[in-house]
């Protein structure tokens, strides 16, 4: 646990930079529900802001792993990350076959480079 | 609408939304992507009380996922809040168009409130996909329903998560917790089906692991900032020339 959270306490900082930051959105939302359409080039723009940072944030996370993740080597990760697209792409497009097929190949991948 | 679904009452409007949700793939996706928020939960060290109260209060997984990983490399707070918000920017067009498809005549602000904070991916993508084909006076229950069947899954597999990764030997921790990337980078592309998110899609998953190599400070928002801006750019341009 890091020092900011045991000095703020884990419920606060929950609060303050989880909820309150996210939660902003949905209530400007509901308060400007009529105006805007999905085309707009505002709401364009928000969403490919909001893609790119979540794919920058899924990146990290398979470049450099925390915990029992960074025991796997990161060829392995990149590799397991590469079959689980190809399955997407070849499985007609199913999210639950490639999370599977990209499983599979970590753990294989894992399980031969400790032995 | 003629083929409109209703229901004897609100309450089964409800349980028909509950059971919608519990029948559909996303359920699959939610139960995939909190076991692995669980694992790294415990990874990171904050208790699963505090996991579970966190995917009801924030109910976005993205936005869960940025702060419970800034949480755990021990990024300012400031920049976590920010990171969160930007990331929950496309809340707010899902909001403004999921709404008018529940607000009937007779519709109170307060109706809507519960369905507002309840907005997320999965809840919005089934409930634009089966709220046209339900009866006005119930979609709201409805709703609900469908988002109460999403959260509870999310919550129930995430200590489910949380206590595997607590046990389980070093190799299958880490594919746990390999779980929320993948499930995450699968559905996010599954979502960009526009050239302009794919190229958003694109140049996050580059510049995010490159300034952060490189030190950037607030690297996260950069990373959105930076590459949503050029794909939204490069649209455009092709916009334009075309």
């Amino acid at each position: 646990m890091k020092a900011a959270v045991v000095e703020f306490g884990p419920y606060l900082i929950l609060v303050l930079v989880g909820f309150l930051p996210n939660e902003v959105w949905r209530v400007v939302g509901l308060l400007t529900a009529r105006g805007l359409n999905e085309d707009s080039e505002l709401v364009i723009l928000s969403r490919t802001v909001a893609t790119a940072l979540l794919a920058g944030v899924i990146a990290k996370l398979i470049l450099f792993s925390t915990g029992e993740l960074a025991s796997i080597p990161i060829l392995v990760r990149v590799g397991a990350a590469v079959c689980a697209f190809a399955a997407f792409l070849s499985l007609r497009r199913s999210v639950c076959a490639g999370v599977i097929a990209g499983e599979l190949a970590l753990l294989l991948g894992g399980f031969f480079f400790v032995h | 609408m003629s083929t409109s679904t209703t229901f004897p009452s609100a309450v089964a409007a409800y349980f028909g939304g509950v059971k919608s949700a519990l029948l559909s793939v996303f359920s699959l996706v939610l139960m995939g992507t909190y076991i692995g928020m669980g694992a790294l939960a415990h990874d990171v060290g904050v208790s699963s009380g505090w996991l579970a109260l966190s995917t009801v209060l924030v109910w976005a997984a993205p936005a869960q996922l940025i702060m419970i990983s800034a949480l755990g490399t021990g990024g300012p707070l400031f920049e976590v809040a920010l990171a969160v918000t930007l990331s929950a920017t496309r809340l707010f067009p899902m909001v403004v168009a999921l709404l008018p498809l529940l607000r009937g005549p007779g519709t109170r602000l307060r109706d809507m409130l519960l369905p507002t904070h309840f907005t997320s991916i999965s809840m919005w993508v089934e409930s634009l996909r089966l709220l046209p084909a339900i009866a006005p006076e119930h979609r709201i229950a409805f709703c609900n329903g469908l988002s109460c069947g999403y959260m509870g899954t999310a919550v129930t597999f995430g200590f489910a998560g949380y206590y595997l990764a607590a046990g389980l030997p070093p190799l299958l921790a880490g594919v746990l917790l390999f779980l929320t990337p993948m499930s995450f980078f699968l559905s996010t592309v599954s979502n960009a089906r526009m050239m302009i998110d794919r190229l958003a899609l694109a140049f996050g998953l580059v510049l995010g692991p490159l300034l952060a190599y490189w030190g950037v400070q607030l690297d996260l928002l950069w990373t959105g900032i930076i590459g949503g801006g050029l794909a939204y750019a490069v649209h455009r341009v092709r916009e334009a020339t075309q």
